[in-house]
């Protein structure tokens, strides 16, 4: 399954690595990363490919919030349905 | 491709906006449940009601993680019980077999402790009016609803006349949590069969054996999109609410059919109501003065609520493969922080509010008055609704809480239903006119074939 990844906070020291290295762990292939800084805040967007990930979705996005709390991000994991739904016809 | 600003634009309608799929509801027919005696129909009911909604819970709940948008309620609609009891009565046993299958599943509400008698009353539905007000007084989670008029066959006055008897009747039963029975009770003109939420959710007759009903919601997102269009002209404002409701009814029609095919459940419909909840920024009350009024209540406010409940069923129409339920904007007095500062602040009054439900998706809702009104005077407030939803062909209701012991200030519910303001009436007797009973003739257009 495909899944969109956010992560939004301060910015800091080695959030692309920390993110990054769980993927890796979870054996979620990171498809596209793209990253910004949105009024002070760091931005970063992955599209990642779940299908040979062992957990489930709400495990990996589990994983993945915890990960957030440990560095103090927000990060979330969703479904990318979600996105082509809302955006496209 | 998507976008990044698209990406992140879903993500801020979720995270600060409000934006959630403010119901899934397993509508069930019970049809088949009924038995030789009551407590083989129970038997039949928990049984079924326990099988076929076992995961929806947990089927709402895996949705919500995997597309990361909260889903605030599921729920279950039944077929009437005034149906299901007719042959056996016992419809009090019923009701509290329906409490104990919502609390084993672990649904909010069931709804369907209802009866249709827009036209006439049956001897067993007489009987079974009757129990509502204990029926909700010694359950949790069981909504009802009655049916009393409809364009087709007009106003059914006897029955009129009982809802404002059994009102207050359950204000009475339900005094110590400040009558919260009357939160869970609301009386129709043209019921839809397939409204996905309460008090007035109950599964029709033409309905398949299991469906799947959703109901989206946002008025945050749609005050937020408005923001944006300060300077616009109002078809500005109609076609940014038009292209909000799109995208707030597409992540609805996702998890509708998602719910559906997990649940083995027939896809039922999209509800597009805006329904707003007591907290900041999820209100419809603000969209309105987002649009230019000082403060919901004041001149325009009908008009306001008109653009915006047209456009949002015109954005949500293309969204949606079938549109149902009650679609259109909410005003739930207690559920909606505007309109519980536009009471307050003595902008907002009932016959403000009575002229909004002439266009809106429901009627007087979530309204409470002094407990002291007479129930003759309910009765009346619920014939002139019925009247406008008869008249103007579209759905109309009364949610009226008589607040027992309370004539003033305001009772909190807590939750999602609110707090509610008690709202000053007019309460010229119209008994007369009430004690009158048969029936108002439907319309001259409802002879249409």
């Amino acid at each position: 399954m495909k899944a969109i990844i956010s992560v939004i906070g301060e910015d800091r020291l080695g959030v692309i690595a920390k993110v990054s290295t769980k993927l890796f762990e979870l054996n979620i292939n990171i498809e596209d990363i793209s990253q910004t800084i949105m009024q002070n805040y760091f931005t970063m967007i992955m599209m990642v490919d779940t299908s040979k990930s062992t957990l489930g979705f709400s495990e990996m996005a589990d994983e993945m919030k915890k990960l957030g709390e440990e560095i103090g991000m927000e990060i979330r994991m969703q479904s990318e349905s979600i996105f082509n739904a809302m955006h496209k016809i | 491709m998507l976008s990044k600003d698209e990406i992140l634009e879903t993500i801020s309608m979720i995270n600060s906006q409000h934006l959630d799929v403010r119901t899934i509801t397993m509508g069930i027919s019970l049809l088949d449940c009924i038995g030789n005696t009551v407590s083989e129909t129970c038997e039949r009911v928990y049984e079924k009601i326990t099988t076929k909604a076992k995961n929806l819970v947990k089927v709402g709940n895996d949705i919500q993680d995997e597309f990361g948008v909260p889903i605030v309620n599921k729920r279950i609609s039944v077929t009437p019980v005034s149906l299901i009891t007719a042959k056996t009565g016992g419809s009090i046993e019923v009701a509290k077999t329906l409490d104990k299958c919502a609390e084993e599943v672990g649904v909010d509400f069931i709804g369907g402790y209802s009866a249709l008698v827009q036209k006439g009353m049956t001897d067993f539905e007489k009987e079974f009016l009757l129990t509502i007000p204990e029926a909700l007084a010694c359950t949790g989670k069981l909504c009802s609803s009655v049916n009393v008029a409809s364009t087709k066959t007009g106003i059914n006055m006897d029955a009129v006349k009982m809802m404002g008897k059994i009102i207050k009747e359950i204000s009475y039963l339900t005094r110590d949590q400040g009558s919260i029975g009357c939160a869970k009770f609301v009386v129709f003109a043209n019921a839809v069969e397939d409204n996905p939420f309460m008090a007035g959710a109950f599964h029709g007759v033409g309905e398949a054996d299991t469906v799947i009903n959703v109901g989206v919601s946002g008025p945050g997102v749609v005050k937020v999109a408005l923001e944006q269009v300060k300077d616009g002209d109002l078809t500005v404002v109609a076609e940014t609410v038009k292209k909000v409701a799109y995208k707030i009814t597409r992540v609805g029609q996702m998890v509708a059919q998602e719910a559906s095919k997990r649940l083995n459940a027939n896809f039922g419909i999209i509800d597009l109501s805006l329904a707003p909840t007591p907290v900041m920024g999820d209100s419809v009350g603000h969209i309105l003065e987002e649009m230019g009024l000082d403060c919901v209540g004041a001149y325009g406010t009908t008009a306001c609520l008109a653009l915006l409940n047209d456009a949002v069923k015109k954005g949500g129409i293309m969204a949606s493969s079938h549109v149902g339920g009650l679609s259109g904007a909410f005003i739930p007095v207690s559920e909606d922080i505007g309109m519980i500062n536009a009471v307050n602040k003595g902008c907002l009054k009932l016959e403000k509010l009575e002229a909004m439900t002439a266009i809106c998706s429901v009627g007087l809702d979530m309204v409470a008055v002094g407990g002291d009104t007479p129930a003759d005077v309910l009765s009346a407030m619920i014939a002139d609704e019925c009247a406008i939803g008869v008249v103007n062909n579209k759905t109309t209701a009364v949610r009226v809480i008589p607040v027992y012991g309370k004539n003033s200030g305001s009772v909190n519910f807590g939750g999602l239903l609110g707090t509610a303001p008690i709202m000053p009436i007019n309460t010229t007797s119209p008994s007369r006119f009430i004690e009158r009973g048969g029936r108002i003739p439907a319309p001259v257009w409802a002879n249409k074939n």
